[in-house]
């Protein structure tokens, strides 16, 4: 981290992709899909803001990327099939 | 060459030999010309940049701070309600610190409607973190946008740049400009190389969120970079001056000020008039002289304080109001006079499109000489040419 | 200084014959600004446009209140406005009429030329009888009728402005400066 003016860069950027930032720690609730209401139309890695729906290849079931996923709910309420719910997180 | 236009097809061609790339606009009169002239030259290919016919001034200041963050060079015009709509954007650019080079050919802002010049939508801006150089004539124009990319590119300055030509008064008067040669821009302003360009090859993230612990340092940055930008414009001019054989005389122009028993600051195309009326008065004998105040941020603080050692008696004209006080460059330059025993009046005036003639001004300096003979100032706040019956006008 | 001062109506040409005469005055070395009256513009409103004329950089940024010369592209504009208002007594006015002097209740003193533009006009099948396009031809006319800009650089700079017919443009402005010789 910067610790003095003269390390701040001369804008205000960060030499760091947003991959690196893990922003799954904001999340309360989680989306869980039920593979068997899942029809696989993939609205829901349309709709995530934060690109947080995985589809490795074609015909496979969305997974969620838990270390990004900020647990907004776009994907369970987009989806066509209610195949996603938002549960809540536990410690 | 010399070429007949306007100053909107002055800072289009600026546009096309600084080699913007990126070209994002939203028309407003009467700044469209220089959208359409930009337009024109992208089709025609005689300017290789990107056109963007964006959805609102908003979203073209937003499109540029975006093209600029990858390293194009970008360019956009506005005026009014459409500077005014920037606001936010205008803001963002600052703290994300593009170079974005932008006339604005000034106007009023409503209501009610009034589509005519004066200098209210940039001054309400002057506290945006833009660089603001008002403009004389339309060879200014083309001139200023050069020299504006030498300045905000700089890497210690990376500030964007607002270049005021007066709405209608210069925007749409035809006059003589002389275009300058490709290669002699080219010598002039070396390409746009952004510090941190965003690439695919080198992640890294623009607009995060800057925490209350370094936001203070941040802000200071922007300061400092303003400045900076005093000395890197002058070097900007010089430079110009050594390529192109013209020159504006600096932050603060001073015409005819060195005996001068008193002095008009004024901003603008009405600073030409101003300074033929000088002439025509010295002519009689009333040693007057023109300041003509051409950088307005930052504030040529300094220049102005030099100015009332040489001069006691100071006018300044304003083309815009702040209302529940006088105008703008009259309060910025009775501070920079502060401590000193100027007598100082505001006039303000040229509001709507209302012509800012030969006569407001020879009255303006006899008023002034006025005061310079008795050291009394009858009112500190003077609307000039008001219709209100009192016989003064 | 020479101030020059057009009346016409939107879509006659005024402003581009402002631009026309300013960049024929810089063709001969001189310099030059034009600018319309910044009114509301619409087809048939009454428009003026002017002209600066000098033999050093023009600095006035300000409106034309005592022309040199008045141009008039629409003589039906006398009957509403006072075109020679402010114009200084040694100026020339320019009106496009046919008409005589008496019947348009010109007083006498001012140095008056009259010439028939719009009928030039629509002999080169400029524009339409109810909407001639009159600019090149009165130019024409201009160059003969007040010395400060000769027809050559009138011409040159009309070639330079006109985005369409410019033979029929360049013929109108050579009709009028004939039908004027000897004046």
């Amino acid at each position: 981290m910067h610790r003095t003016y003269k390390d701040l860069p001369s804008e205000p950027v960060a030499m760091q992709s947003t991959e690196d930032i893990i922003t799954g720690t904001w999340r309360s609730i989680r989306p869980v899909v039920n593979e068997d209401k899942c029809i696989r139309c993939y609205m829901c890695w349309k709709y995530c803001p934060d690109m947080s729906i995985i589809v490795e290849k074609e015909g496979d079931y969305p997974t969620v990327d838990l270390d990004h996923c900020k647990g907004c709910g776009i994907c369970s309420n987009e989806c066509p099939r209610g195949a996603i719910k938002m549960q809540r997180e536990v410690l | 060459m010399i070429e007949m236009m306007t100053a909107n097809y002055a800072a289009a061609h600026g546009a096309r030999l600084a080699r913007a790339d990126v070209v994002a606009v939203y028309p407003i009169t009467p700044q469209t010309s220089i959208s359409e002239k930009c337009a024109e030259m992208v089709e025609k290919g005689e300017m290789d940049a990107k056109f963007m016919m964006m959805e609102s001034e908003h979203s073209a200041m937003s499109a540029l701070i975006g093209a600029s963050y990858v390293g194009a060079r970008t360019f956009t015009a506005t005026s009014s309600h459409g500077l005014a709509l920037m606001h936010e954007m205008l803001m963002w650019a600052v703290g994300a610190r593009r170079p974005i080079v932008m006339p604005v050919a000034a106007r009023t802002i409503g209501g009610p409607w009034n589509i005519w010049g004066e200098h209210q939508d940039v001054i309400t801006e002057r506290d945006v973190g833009w660089l603001q150089i008002f403009c004389e004539n339309n060879q200014e124009v083309l001139d200023t946008v050069l020299m504006a990319y030498r300045v905000a590119e700089d890497p210690e300055v990376m500030l964007p740049v607002m270049v005021i030509e007066d709405g209608f008064i210069l925007s749409h008067t035809v006059d003589s400009v002389d275009v300058p040669d490709q290669e002699a821009v080219d010598r002039y302003l070396p390409p746009f190389r952004p510090e941190h360009p965003v690439s695919i090859e080198r992640p890294m993230r623009h607009g995060g969120v800057v925490m209350p612990d370094w936001w203070t340092e941040f802000r200071h940055r922007i300061y400092l970079s303003q400045e900076v930008a005093r000395t890197k414009l002058l070097e900007a001019e010089e430079a110009f001056q050594k390529e192109f054989g013209r020159s504006y005389g600096g932050m603060m122009e001073l015409y005819r000020c060195d005996d001068a028993d008193a002095v008009l600051v004024v901003a603008g195309s009405a600073a030409g008039t101003a300074k033929e009326v000088a002439d025509k008065l010295r002519e009689e004998g009333k040693k007057v002289g023109v300041a003509k105040l051409r950088v307005f941020r930052p504030f040529p603080a300094q220049e102005v304080h030099h100015l009332g050692k040489k001069v006691r008696t100071v006018g300044v004209f304003d083309r815009s109001y702040t209302f529940g006080d006088g105008g703008a460059m009259f309060n910025e330059v009775r501070s920079a006079l502060h401590g000193q025993r100027n007598n100082m009046k505001n006039y303000i005036g040229g509001l709507g499109g209302r012509d800012v003639t030969v006569k407001n001004i020879e009255w303006i300096f006899e008023d002034l000489l006025k005061i310079a003979s008795s050291g009394k100032v009858d009112r500190t706040v003077e609307w000039v040419a008001l219709k209100d019956g009192s016989g003064r006008w | 200084m020479l101030e020059v001062r057009f009346h016409g109506r939107g879509g006659q040409g005024a402003v581009v014959a402002s631009e026309i005469l300013a960049k024929a005055a810089v063709r001969e070395g001189k310099y030059a600004s034009a600018f319309p009256f910044f009114g509301v513009e619409r087809r048939g409103a009454p428009v003026m446009a002017f002209c600066r004329i000098d033999n050093r950089p023009i600095r006035i940024h300000a409106g034309i209140y005592d022309p040199d010369h008045v141009v008039v592209l629409d003589p039906a504009l006398m009957g509403m406005i006072d075109v020679t208002e402010g114009q200084k007594e040694d100026g020339t006015l320019l009106i496009n009429t046919s008409h005589t002097r008496e019947e348009l209740n010109i007083p006498n003193g001012r140095r008056t030329v009259l010439v028939d533009a719009t009928a030039i006009a629509l002999r080169r099948g400029l524009g339409s009888a109810t909407a001639p396009i009159v600019n090149t031809a009165i130019l024409g006319a201009f160059a003969r009728a007040c010395p400060e800009v000769g027809i050559d650089s009138i011409l040159e700079s009309i070639k330079d402005s006109v985005p369409a017919k410019r033979e029929q443009n360049l013929a109108a402005a050579q009709d009028a400066y004939k039908q004027l010789e000897g004046l």
